[in-house]
């Protein structure tokens, strides 16, 4: 065992923030198993290979002297722009089973994401099931354990929130100090969607619940049979069993047909291709929620089922990796978030944290959702280093580095929810510096 | 506004039962029941022992099916495979409060029923599901051999199981959050 050489901690989470050296935009195309990116490049111009999501069409030369294409050639079904090249970046993991990808935060215009650019973490790959052939089964401690089809849940009633999920290993790369270069390898382990499903405390009603009933085994049907053991406070109070997505059905990756959503718990417990919730008196101690998603402490003990996401923000605009053209007007934009209920302020600092401004928030904040963020700067072309920092209705306020270290020391690994900096340069460019 | 004007006249208790008449009908059933039968294939297993099923294993018999199906990931030394991303499963004893914490079954794992319940659901990796209960407790019993858990010839079955005193039993605090909405950055 002396030989045992040092292994660093298998999440993706952490993987994703040092993504492959090597991978060059052509890979990256390839990786993201695009049909239009494998298939063009033999024929034709290179340039003539639409990104992944989009379609290659010949470009006018002047588009109001010719006709367009004609409705239909998509199929049905639109593709964006060939122009938008933002993907989701995967990890850099040699299991590409057991991994993630991490959403473009820096291009992501508004609150919600994409569908098709929502971060992933899977633990067995993304399964391929017939919605048919699928269904949710609540048993345990119940007058009556049901099985429910995606039929009967589609027919009963429905709520459609949005909600943030954010991984607990977001950002986990700025545990030791300023890391990762890109806001999307930073914090992009962070998506927002419309979700659209049936409370769990509808599902609670219909099997009736024993009073024993403190705890939720929630289990999906990939390959790794994920389950984690969910408070049934917390199911009654926001559980959601969601069929839908930003106007359609989930995409698989975020757990076709049928997903739990647990609005500000961390992103693991949302259980994806949900199959069967199990009621119970204790934990079942699941390997999830002992020996993976845990928080170790500096004296070598853990926290267990920390489930809530703090609150955190962070600048997408300027973000590590950009250049600025010059001194001049910009605006500064992010995206603040709380897994406690509405992000009630958000301050940005131009100076390092000498000097806070209030931002401006892009419309009423929701609940346990993402809230963008904007101040307009006027850029003197003099170094400056940017920081943001949020607080909740909690009265909670995002902390420094220099603080959750203190607290929690340097192995917690999980639930980093630090102030961010982003110093720019005489030059323009932006990188990851210490706040 | 038909019917506000209809029940305009009316009094408040039979407007109150009028809308609730019209608008939020009775929850009807849904669902169907399921049988003992069906919920059979559910088998999450408790600390307690709850759902830990009839079969037996030792480290000896263990071996041959790691050897077979597991080695590639985990390692002739059960020490992980980064190729593969297979982790450690022995070893890092003493080491959870340095600079390098290595979190292994021995060392952090707080109950044998995980291990057992993980090891069933989703092992081998490119095969979840496939290992017989007597493989499962075979394994679960060399995994823990070769940390130095349980003996070298001890046998496991749901009784011996949960009398496995995991190293780490103690490692975890009851409380989730000590530092939680405490925290301030001022």
């Amino acid at each position: 065992m002396d030989a045992t050489p040092p292994v660093e901690e298998d999440c993706a989470c952490k993987q994703g923030m040092f993504p492959r050296k090597s991978l060059s935009r052509r890979s990256l195309l390839f990786a993201a198993g695009s049909v239009a990116a494998v298939a063009a490049p033999t024929r034709g111009r290179a340039e003539n290979a639409a990104p992944p999501g989009a379609a290659h069409y010949d470009v006018a030369v002047d588009p109001t002297r010719e006709l367009g294409r004609a409705l239909g050639v998509d199929g049905g079904y639109g593709t964006r722009s060939q122009f938008e090249t933002a993907v989701r970046l995967a990890a850099a993991n040699p299991n590409a089973y057991t991994t993630s990808s991490l959403t473009p935060l820096a291009s992501q215009i508004g609150n919600l994401t994409p569908s098709g650019l929502h971060y992933e973490r899977h633990h067995a790959g993304v399964p391929t099931i017939d919605p048919a052939k699928h269904s949710l089964v609540v048993h345990g401690l119940v007058a009556t354990p049901k099985r429910f089809t995606i039929a009967d849940i589609q027919r009963m009633p429905s709520v459609t929130r949005r909600h943030f999920i954010e991984c607990s290993g977001n950002t986990a790369s700025e545990w030791g100090g300023a890391k990762a270069k890109t806001v999307q390898l930073t914090h992009g382990l962070l998506s927002t969607s419309e979700w659209t499903g049936v409370p769990f405390s509808t599902f609670a009603r219909q099997v009736g619940l024993n009073p024993e009933g403190a705890w939720a085994l929630a289990e999906g049907s990939d390959g790794a049979v994920m389950t984690r053991s969910i408070p049934i406070e917390k199911m009654l109070r926001d559980g959601l069993i969601a069929y839908g997505q930003n106007g359609e059905a989930l995409r698989p990756e975020q757990g076709y047909p049928l997903r739990l959503v647990l609005p500000g718990y961390e992103g693991n417990t949302h259980i994806k291709w949900l199959s069967s919730l199990q009621i119970s008196e204790a934990p079942f101690m699941s390997r999830e929620e002992t020996s993976k998603y845990t928080d170790l402490a500096a004296d070598g003990r853990a926290w267990q089922f920390v489930f809530e996401m703090d609150a955190k923000s962070v600048i997408t605009f300027p973000s590590g990796d950009m250049k600025l053209p010059g001194p001049g007007y910009y605006e500064i934009r992010g995206l603040a978030w709380s897994g406690r209920g509405r992000i009630s302020r958000v301050e940005v600092s131009i100076d390092g944290g000498k000097s806070w401004t209030q931002a401006e928030l892009a419309g009423p904040p929701e609940s346990i959702c993402t809230v963008r963020f904007k101040l307009p700067w006027l850029w003197d072309g003099k170094p400056a280093v940017l920081l943001s920092r949020c607080q909740d209705e909690t009265g909670y306020i995002q902390p420094t580095r220099e603080k959750l270290v203190a607290e929690r020391g340097l192995n917690a690994y999980y639930h980093y929810n630090g102030i961010q900096a982003w110093g720019v340069a005489p030059d323009g460019s932006v990188a990851n510096v210490a706040a | 506004m038909s019917r506000l004007s209809w029940t305009l006249g009316l009094a408040l208790a039979f407007v109150g039962a009028a809308a609730a008449t019209a608008e939020s009908p009775p929850e009807p059933n849904f669902g169907t029941p399921v049988s003992e039968a069906e919920l059979a294939r559910y088998v999450a297993i408790a600390p307690n022992g709850t759902g830990l099923p009839s079969g037996r294993g030792d480290a000896a018999r263990g071996r041959e099916v790691y050897l077979a199906k597991c080695v590639a990931c985990h390692g002739a030394h059960l020490e992980g495979v980064k190729e593969t991303g297979g982790l450690p499963l022995v070893g890092g004893r003493g080491t959870l409060a340095s600079a390098k914490p290595l979190k292994t079954v021995e060392s952090y794992w707080p109950y044998a029923t995980t291990l057992f319940d993980y090891v069933r659901r989703a092992m081998p990796f490119n095969a979840p599901g496939s290992l017989s209960d007597d493989e499962v407790y075979s394994v679960a019993a060399y995994i823990l051999a070769k940390g130095h858990v349980v003996a070298e010839d001890a046998e496991l079955d749901a009784a011996s199981l949960l009398r496995v005193e995991m190293p780490n039993r103690q490692g975890f605090y009851r409380d989730p959050r000590p530092f939680g909405a405490a925290t301030t950055a001022r």
